[in-house]
């Protein structure tokens, strides 16, 4: 970990600015800045601001021989030198522990950044040791790297960084993947480490509150411009708060407040009878056997009722929603169509035709691009219709209105793939939905629908979401989000340890339990 | 920090933990890896010109005897045992159906086959990849960085089988069902392998770039692990090659040696 | 869609391609042999069922070979640079001797001869021609590997015209299924803007 005596670098910015390859507006311009070693900077702004391109470049990420090609200009100095990678006392933690781990164990893995720098084996061996012990690694340091839940691989990530003894630390979302349990395990290290080291710090994350205590100045970046403010935490809050918040920036006190609507509540829609899934068969012929994910699982969906499933990251609610869905046939116990949904077909949902099922049961996936099956947003939005058999020109007025109100219009012929993050989630919630205008399926399955999210689209999917409910359909959601709970969720699910666990009603909900 | 991991080691694709102190049952586990591989290749490319079963059975009768020290678990030598067996069975089949040679001939075949491949699937299953990795650089003079992609590409693999799984549940989602028609199934197939190949080609990048961020490729390396080649490592390939010449000998002595395009 | 780089001479410019290997070149090309041998790898569990069939009528087995060779031409046409076709297709097979085959080690051979020969194809066209004409000639010499080495390792006893014909429908359905589909799914990968940090990006 970077050494208690040495102090942190210091960063220079004057004119930077950096346009992506092929791109012809630059993601930032004009940006002059310097910090001070030992500062503990927030960089914040709307999506799409450059933020973490500029973290990039601070660890010198962004030249001819790395993968972020595009045109710089200005000055961007760390300890008064160009910034170089690796070599210049920078280490960098993103967001995504699975793409950060390079070695097949612990201990390698954490090794491998001193390997590079050419510390010498006995140097490699003391760093490792320190480093797994600064983030309080539970294991050896033969641990398997594949064995690690995502909190744990984070937590290797950042004693791999620290054992680069970097003197500037650089924090891409670090607890964006994980969930509330591994990210509080995150923060908790990143606290205890920023008491001893004296390194320069500088984090990038979404969900500002949760972070604002381990930061003493946050700085406001503009897209295509540059520094728009700079001080202290609750003076850049009061003065630009109202501001931030108005481009979808997560401002502690600003939170978002859609109108939902109440919930009708319903029918039973869909019942998961007894059912119990297995983890999916191992890799390779040294794994263990398929162990049991859910067991002898009960659980009603109504309609016009949202149903939340909660729970620790792997512990099945992926699994159980995949099986909600009918997407995948239980271990044992069914998913059984109810009420108005078994007149559609009274098989075992998994036993549905695929094109039935798409029909009266829309599911979102977590990557949005998962869910995309054409090359243009426009024939992802046709595609549903068209299958249902509706008519050319029924189906080009329904994508019209549909871009329209996806505020896509302008994107309609480019690849899904190439479309924001916020973009993304809105087109494949609107592919779920519907084959037409009142046509959307009976039952909307969504997993983690607000990962990520900007509070603008954010809003706009907790509506929807509160629309469909009032409309009678049955919306059921796997997810992290607090606020999303508090806002939309009528019934909440426990998913742990195999069960699955009703742990709260909303009184709103309550009372609409019978039959309408 | 903790030295012992608590409970019983992780079972895991890409790691391999040979007890120290599993005695004979673990012989082969302790040599260096890419000592196995050079083993391997020699006996398996060795074979490639005599297609007898003399030749081969001696080979493979010298291989099978070593199986009981490679450290291969009940388990592992019953699910590589049956494709192993039926390979053989396969190209004995395919030889007696389509040969010129009839049933020797077949015999010959499949024992040859198995003769070849069973050295490698030993080498293969009683060896750590990071190990084999270290061995082929450090004692072999692969190239380092691109054994170091292949290494990091690896751990991938969960990730990316979980990504197959899910590309596929969501062709469901969206209606889409290959049935019975090849051509659907063929479509579906490279949608499926292009929605993989995106996430991979993405995943990818940002490893690389974490990589990059970890100075990989800035200057010279050092190595936090030592392959250790000792004369053992070196007496094995030498092994291997006395097992071929005696097999070789033996047939020929015997006169049922047969050489390809003979 | 051959695009041609700048001119000078041609073994200066491949020296320089060979040598100037990114990391993201390097763990991309890696990244797609894995993701290949993966596919395939859970693929033969679902399809071992239909083991027997091929067993008896080794014409239809070599029908769909193509399909295994998808991943050197895939590298070259995506990384574009000396060396990545081999890359990506030993990735392919380690991926297989990791997780277990009953050829263990010796897929790494495989997959290097699988690599090397459209290695070959693509510097016979200087490392500058990526179209589909160099794609199904790549992918047509990635199958005289398999088509050589099931000869002499599985049809041995075979008479000549068996095994010249069985060859020929392995190097045919590699240049096909390969060579068409590794283009295709080029072109597709472009265009979804996953290529941005390679030559390829323009398709």
């Amino acid at each position: 970990m970077a050494e208690d005596g040495r102090p942190g670098a210091r960063v220079e910015l004057s004119g930077w600015g950096w346009r992506h390859a092929g791109r012809d507006a630059h993601t930032l311009r004009g940006v002059d800045l310097v910090i001070d070693p030992g500062e503990r900077v927030l960089l914040l702004g709307a999506s799409g601001t450059g933020k973490s391109t500029l973290l990039h470049a601070l660890a010198g990420l962004t030249g001819d021989d790395g993968a972020i090609g595009g045109d710089e200009e200005g000055l961007l100095l760390v300890d008064g030198e160009r910034a170089r990678r690796g070599r210049a006392g920078a280490a960098l933690v993103a967001q995504d522990p699975e793409s950060q781990i390079v070695m097949a164990r612990a201990g390698d893995d954490v090794a491998f950044g001193p390997e590079n720098l050419g510390v010498p084996p006995e140097g490699i061996r003391e760093r490792v040791g320190e480093a797994l012990e600064a983030v309080g690694f539970p294991y050896g340091p033969r641990h398997p790297t594949g064995a690690l839940s995502g909190g744990e691989k984070q937590r290797l990530v950042i004693a791999g960084a620290l054992a680069m003894r970097p003197r500037l630390l650089l924090l891409d979302e670090p607890t964006a993947n994980l969930d509330p349990a591994g990210a509080d395990l995150v923060r908790g290290v990143l606290g205890r480490l920023l008491e001893r080291t004296r390194a320069t710090m500088v984090l990038v994350e979404h969900r500002v509150a949760e972070v604002v205590d381990l930061v003493d100045r946050v700085v406001v970046l503009e897209a295509g411009g540059g520094v728009v403010a700079d001080g202290p935490p609750r003076s850049v809050f009061a003065d630009h708060g109202a501001a931030l918040a108005a481009q979808g920036v997560w401002v502690p006190g600003h939170e978002p407040a859609p109108s939902t609507g109440a919930a009708p509540g319903g029918a039973v829609l869909l019942e998961a009878a007894g059912v119990a899934a297995r983890t999916p068969p191992g890799l390779g012929v040294r794994v263990p056997p398929r162990r049991p994910v859910l067991e002898n699982v009960d659980l009603a969906v109504r309609a016009g009722t949202a149903t939340a499933l909660t729970g620790p990251n792997g512990a099945g609610k992926s699994t159980l929603l995949t099986l909600l869905a009918g997407l995948a046939r239980p271990y044992r116990g069914a998913v059984l169509p109810r009420g108005p949904l078994a007149a559609a077909d009274r098989r075992p949902l998994a036993r549905w035709p695929a094109r039935r099922l798409a029909r009266h049961v829309g599911t979102v996936f977590q990557h949005a691009e998962d869910q995309f099956v054409t090359g243009t947003v426009r024939d992802e939005l046709r595609f549903a219709p068209l299958r249902a058999g509706r008519g050319a020109r029924e189906t080009e007025a329904w994508v019209g209105e549909l871009l329209e109100r996806l505020r896509l219009t302008a994107l309609a012929d480019v690849h899904p793939y190439t479309l924001s993050g916020g973009e993304k989630r809105r087109l494949s919630v609107a592919t779920a939905l519907s084959s037409g205008p009142s046509h959307a399926p009976d039952v909307l399955v969504l997993d983690e629908p607000t990962f990520g999210q900007d509070t603008r689209t954010w809003s706009e999917l907790v509506e929807l979401l509160g629309e469909l409910r009032s409309q009678g359909r049955a919306v059921v959601m796997a997810t992290h989000d607090g606020l999303l709970l508090r806002r939309l969720a009528d019934v909440r699910v426990r998913v742990a340890r195999g069960r699955a666990e009703e742990t709260g009603r909303t009184a709103a909900e309550g009372g609409t339990r019978g039959r309408p | 920090m903790a030295d012992r991991e608590p409970g019983a080691p992780v079972a895991d694709a890409l790691t391999l933990d040979p007890p120290d102190d599993g005695g004979a049952r673990y012989w082969l586990t302790r040599f260096n890896p890419a000592a196995k591989l050079v083993a391997a290749m020699v006996l398996g490319l060795g074979l490639v010109p005599a297609v007898d079963a003399v030749t081969g059975g001696v080979v493979l009768l010298g291989v099978l005897a070593l199986v009981p020290f490679s450290g291969l678990d009940r388990r592992t030598l019953l699910v590589l045992g049956g494709p192993f067996l039926l390979m053989g069975l396969s190209s004995g089949l395919v030889n007696y159906l389509y040969g010129v040679e009839g049933l020797e001939g077949a015999v010959g075949a499949a024992v040859r086959l198995l003769a070849i491949a069973l050295p490698g699937l030993i080498a293969a299953a009683g060896s750590d990849p990071t190990d084999l990795a270290d061995g082929l650089v450090q004692r072999l003079g692969v190239p380092e960085r691109p054994a170091m992609g292949v290494l990091a590409a690896l751990r991938l693999l969960p990730l990316l089988a979980d990504h197959w799984r899910t590309v596929t549940l969501a062709r469901r989602a969206r209606g889409l069902e290959a049935g019975r028609n090849p051509a659907r199934m063929a479509a579906l197939f490279f949608g499926r392998m292009f929605a993989l190949l995106v996430r991979a080609i993405r995943t990818g990048t940002l490893m690389a770039t974490a990589m990059d961020a970890r100075a990989f490729g800035t200057g010279p390396r050092s190595r936090a692990r030592h392959s250790r080649w000792g004369t053992g490592d070196t007496l094995l390939p030498v092994g291997a090659l006395l097992l071929l010449a005696a097999a070789y000998a033996l047939s020929a002595r015997l006169g049922t040696l047969v050489l390809l395009f003979s | 869609m051959g695009t041609d780089t700048a001119s000078g001479g041609t073994w200066a410019d491949i020296r320089a391609r060979a040598l100037g290997w990114r990391t993201v070149d390097i763990v991309v090309a890696a990244v797609l042999g894995v993701a290949v041998g993966v596919v395939f790898w859970l693929w033969n569990i679902v399809w071992s069922v239909t083991t027997p069939l091929f067993v008896a009528f080794p014409p239809a087995q070599a029908a769909v070979y193509g399909m295994w060779l998808i991943s050197g031409v895939l590298g070259g046409l995506i990384i574009r640079r000396p060396g990545a076709a081999l890359l990506t297709s030993v990735a392919a097979a380690s991926v297989s001797a990791v997780l277990g085959t009953q050829w263990g080690v010796m897929v790494l051979l495989d997959g290097t001869l699988q690599g090397i020969l459209p290695e070959l194809v693509f510097l016979a066209f200087g490392y500058r021609r990526w179209g589909m004409g160099a794609a199904v000639l790549a992918a047509a010499a990635a199958g005289i590997s398999p088509a050589i080495r099931d000869n002499i390792a599985y049809n041995v006893t075979w008479p000549l015209h068996h095994q010249v014909v069985y060859g020929v429908i392995v190097v045919l359905s590699a240049a096909v299924i390969a060579g068409v589909g590794a283009r295709l799914l080029t072109t597709a990968l472009a265009r979804s803007g996953a290529l941005a940090p390679f030559a390829s990006a323009k398709g």
